[in-house]
């Protein structure tokens, strides 16, 4: 690479977005990746999908259009009418019944939405939204484990590279002690150990589980930084070996811990849904993809597979676009791999 | 030489300096890797043991149950050996590890060494079919793709590669095992017997395919890299200019070279796939390794998922090791 041809001396950072900019399945993915994180913004901040858990519609209801005209008074109780059968002597105590239930249970009288795109959940609640409230915590793990586990990476990684001896040595053991448990395994284990579950503890198990593959890379970015003559020279100026750690080696090496960040961000989020469908995830009252699943394994049996495909076909376009723009922003920050 | 050498004498050298041995002795190179497994495999029974008596707090309340005396909790952890200082609970652990006998499941009382020998014979049912017709298939479509490498086909190939590994694998097994057993009856919903026969031919299948169909993506990108990395060579370029055909370098003198990093990492991935195929045990109730995990996990039962983890981490550090060999003596080359 020559800077001298280039005009303006274009930075890796330019340089790297110029590159993205030309690929256009690149950019159609970051699109998709930037609706992705605008609807966990809107979701997280409560302008979206924060009404999820109101009962919009009878259990189960099949995925309806406008047109599709709701029942007379658009209720639950409307729905689940039965005519009367004047052969039924109990009749009339079903209807008082129904009566009392009506006015103990205001709620189920409530307006019934008639536009569900993705039908109703076995409590009435809108699929539509449950997705993007489920959305919002699979993603929201997925992006603060790999923060984590890239933030953890990095930092024994610069340690190990940059100091070498036996700080290395120590790393490098504690490297090939993670790296011989599979990480699957290692992530099932430490699920067991950690008896409480909740959002935070899923994070951290994935966080303290994925360094491996970060550190690796950053440690071989440190060791090619650190005999360079811009370390050297801030070497003699006085800098400080944190400084030139983070203020001068990390800028030109953090390309590859935004790469990492990306595939990790995928690797997670895939993780966080099956231990959310195992149960070891997500507690109860917490929406995620993974729990979806769980609930629509059972439903579709019954012939409901609106909760399944909602779910999965969220999932499956935010992977998909994440994993190409990961692949793309490989190719355009490191140009020299295939 | 491939990228994959370079990782693996990445990943074992601790001086950080990438001296070829004198003379590449083997037997030296034996040892010093054995060496090398040691610390490794001490670390491994740190972390476990730090894990699961220091974080995972204190067993005999899981033990006990909900309704349990002062009384029994105390005698639970004198049997467990918890009531002693940390440095004798790690000496008991060693000694598991060392004799292999690792005590009895907490939730069933079966010897937990036992559990190991029964779920493997499952476990290996399914996984050394799928390996086998994965690597076989990889390997065909991995070199079909490089034929037309750069092409349209080849990108699009790829981009379908990438949205069929985004959908997750618990749809896929949702799906097909609804789809192809439950509607169509091409298959057993789930099930196991004690004949291998049956269990191969008529419970097997489907565990099988659906594996396939998630692994294939993946392993096709892998392979297609590796190849990839061999047309580029000298020697490719000098077979073309014998002459040869297209077909027969790609079939003959690439396929060749680049089955040594696929060897090399199917071996060191068996280790994990036994746990890997835990999801389609689960589904399917295949009573092997990747279930019992998922169960001991469930029900809390710590002797079953050390023993499990320790077992696990020592296979990969011996398949590691024998990818490496198996990488010495196909490959001239490689000095490790």
């Amino acid at each position: 690479m020559t800077p001298a041809v280039d005009p303006g001396h274009a930075g890796l950072w330019t340089l790297a977005w110029r590159r993205l900019r030309a690929d256009r399945l690149a950019m159609a993915a970051l699109a998709v990746v930037a609706a992705f994180l605008l609807m966990v913004l809107l979701s997280a901040t409560g302008l979206v999908a924060a009404d999820w858990e109101d009962e919009v519609a009878v259990n189960f209801a099949p995925p309806t259009f406008l047109g599709t005209p709701p029942d007379a008074a658009g209720t639950n109780a409307a729905a689940q009418a039965v005519p009367d059968n004047p052969f039924d002597p109990l009749a009339a105590e079903l209807r008082a019944l129904r009566a009392e239930l009506a006015r103990e249970h205001p709620e189920a009288n409530a307006p019934r939405r008639p536009t569900l795109p993705f039908g109703a959940d076995k409590w009435g609640h809108d699929i539509v939204a449950k997705t993007v409230k489920g959305g919002e915590t699979s993603i929201i793990v997925g992006l603060v484990a790999a923060l984590l586990a890239v933030g953890l990476g990095t930092l024994f990684g610069a340690v190990s590279g940059f100091y070498g001896g036996l700080v290395d040595d120590f790393f490098n053991w504690f490297y090939s002690v993670f790296t011989a448990i599979p990480s699957i395994l290692m992530i099932l284990t430490v699920a067991a150990v950690l008896q409480q579950k909740g959002v935070l503890t899923i994070v951290l198990i994935l966080g303290l589980t994925g360094w491996t593959g970060p550190y690796r890379l950053i440690r071989a970015e440190y060791l090619r930084h650190k005999a360079r003559e811009y370390v050297l020279a801030a070497d003699a100026i006085g800098a400080s070996s944190w400084r030139r750690m983070f203020g001068h080696i990390f800028p030109n090496v953090s390309h590859v811990a935004l790469v990492q960040l990306s595939i990790l961000v995928v690797g997670f989020i895939k993780a966080e849904v099956i231990l959310s469908f195992l149960g070891f995830g997500v507690p109860v009252g917490v929406v995620s993809w993974g729990s979806m699943l769980n609930e629509a394994q059972n439903e579709l049996l019954l012939g409901k597979w609106w909760q399944l495909t909602a779910a999965a076909v969220a999932m499956a376009v935010l992977v998909t676009a994440f994993s190409l723009l990961a692949d793309a922003l490989r190719d355009a920050l490191d140009p020299k791999v295939k | 030489m491939g990228v994959t050498c370079c990782v693996m004498r990445y990943r074992y050298d601790f001086s950080g300096a990438l001296a070829p041995l004198p003379g590449s002795v083997m037997p030296a190179f034996l040892l010093r890797r054995l060496g090398q497994m040691l610390p490794t495999m001490l670390g491994v029974v740190l972390l476990v043991f730090f894990l699961f008596n220091w974080v995972g707090g204190d067993p005999a309340y899981i033990l006990a149950g909900k309704m349990s005396s002062a009384e029994a909790i105390a005698n639970i952890r004198r049997q467990l050996g918890v009531d002693q200082p940390y440095y004798v609970q790690l000496g008991i652990f060693i000694k598991q590890v060392l004799t292999f006998d690792f005590g009895q499941s907490w939730a069933t009382g079966e010897p937990v060494g036992q559990i190991i020998a029964t779920r493997l014979g499952p476990s290996l049912t399914v996984l050394v079919p799928m390996t086998v017709l994965e690597t076989l298939i990889g390997i065909a479509l991995a070199l079909a793709v490089a034929f037309v490498r750069g092409s349209l086909t080849d990108r699009a190939v790829m981009i379908a590669c990438t949205v069929g590994m985004s959908v997750s694998i618990l749809v896929y097994i949702i799906v097909f095992q609804y789809g192809l057993a439950y509607r169509l009856g091409l298959f057993p919903v789930q099930g196991w017997s004690d004949s291998f026969a049956d269990n191969l031919l008529r419970y097997a299948p489907l565990p099988i395919l659906i594996g396939l169909t998630v692994s294939i993506a993946p392993t096709l990108r892998l392979y297609r890299s590796f190849v990839l990395d061999e047309v580029n060579q000298d020697y490719v370029r000098t077979a073309r200019a014998k002459g040869l055909s297209e077909r027969r370098v790609m079939w003959v003198h690439v396929l060749r070279n680049a089955s040594i990093p696929i060897i090399t990492h199917v071996m060191a991935n068996l280790p994990a796939l036994l746990i890997g195929a835990f999801l389609l045990e689960r589904f399917f109730g295949i009573p092997g390794i990747g279930r019992e995990v998922i169960l001991a996990v469930e029900r809390s039962d710590f002797p079953v998922i050390k023993a499990i983890t320790v077992c696990v981490a020592a296979a990969t550090m011996v398949f590691n090791l024998l990818a490496d060999l198996l990488y010495r003596a196909v490959d001239p080359r490689v000095q490790l």
